[in-house]
């Protein structure tokens, strides 16, 4: 079931990579998309069959937009601090707990916050996640570190959990 | 020559240019942050933001073509692997022992670090749980 859902998705990629309905070309991608999935039959890739339910694809598709409208928002802060004269840090790294359980969801989260707010993601180690941050406020960095998680989480559990 | 007359064009060359700009200023940011982490926040967000306004540029100029869905299928590989890297070589740095720059202000990982070896061996992470 796995190699199936693997090689099916490598296929996908094989055909917009090539973007070619040639038959010989067909005949090809189907055989590298099922050499790939055997191949990676033992990647442990987690419940990604949730996806196939309607409204956790909605959210998904939901939380497309909202990553997006928060990456340029930290490009901005980001590139203020690049240009300002005086390069005003103050970094460190933080830590946060997090409530998600699942692999997707944890994977989504960490990736997420390194795209995000002066933000990237250090390490996972059990539900404690260590970011490091370009900015740190003066009190209770960690608190706040976790409030900015919030919504992302609860965004992400609407997807995976 | 870019068509200003065609509204396409013109979005597709505001993206192209926002993207330029964009991974300049991550590159700057390259050269004046002081350690790797720093530099790696510059590394995936100014970049990445760049890099994906450059590919979205290329996909308003081409349409959803071959092109289109290339520039597409690498927005999606970008934002899974750089913050994937990103992780992978803050961590290894850290756990080489490469310090956090003069000025900065927490280390809760270090403290962590801390804790764990201080704890009796089978106390700390699964180590070698992932593959």
């Amino acid at each position: 079931m796995r190699i199936l859902a693997t090689s099916l998705l490598a296929f996908v990629v094989w055909l917009i990579v090539t973007w070619s309905f040639d038959p010989v070309s067909l005949a090809a991608g189907v055989t590298i998309a099922a050499a790939i999935a055997w191949a990676f039959r033992r990647v442990e890739m987690g419940e990604v069959r949730y996806l196939l339910s309607p409204v956790r694809l909605f959210w998904a598709l939901v939380f497309v937009p909202v990553l997006f409208a928060y990456i340029v928002r930290s490009n901005l802060d980001v590139a203020y601090r690049i240009v300002h004269p005086r390069l005003p840090i103050r970094p460190g790294i933080t830590r946060a707990r997090t409530s998600l359980r699942s692999i997707p969801g944890r994977t989504l989260l960490a990736n997420s916050i390194t795209l995000t707010p002066g933000t990237m993601s250090v390490d996972l180690v059990g539900d404690v996640l260590y970011v490091h941050r370009i900015w740190l406020p003066a009190d209770d960095p960690d608190g706040d570190t976790e409030r900015g998680l919030a919504p992302f989480e609860r965004l992400i559990r609407r997807i995976f959990e | 020559m870019i068509d200003f007359g065609s509204p396409r064009e013109t979005v597709a060359f505001v993206l192209l240019a926002l993207g330029v700009g964009f991974d300049l200023l991550g590159c700057i940011g390259l050269v004046r942050l002081p350690d790797v982490y720093n530099r790696l926040q510059a590394g995936t967000k100014c970049v990445t933001l760049g890099t994906f306004l450059l590919l979205l540029g290329v996909v308003v100029r081409f349409g959803l073509g071959g092109m289109g869905w290339k520039a597409l299928l690498c927005i999606w590989f970008i934002a899974m692997t750089s913050p994937t890297s990103a992780h992978a070589i803050a961590r290894a740095a850290h756990r080489s022992g490469v310090p956090l720059a003069a000025g900065s202000v927490l280390d809760r990982y270090r403290e962590a670090g801390e804790a764990r070896a201080a704890e009796p061996a089978g106390g700390g992470r699964e180590e070698g749980a992932a593959p």
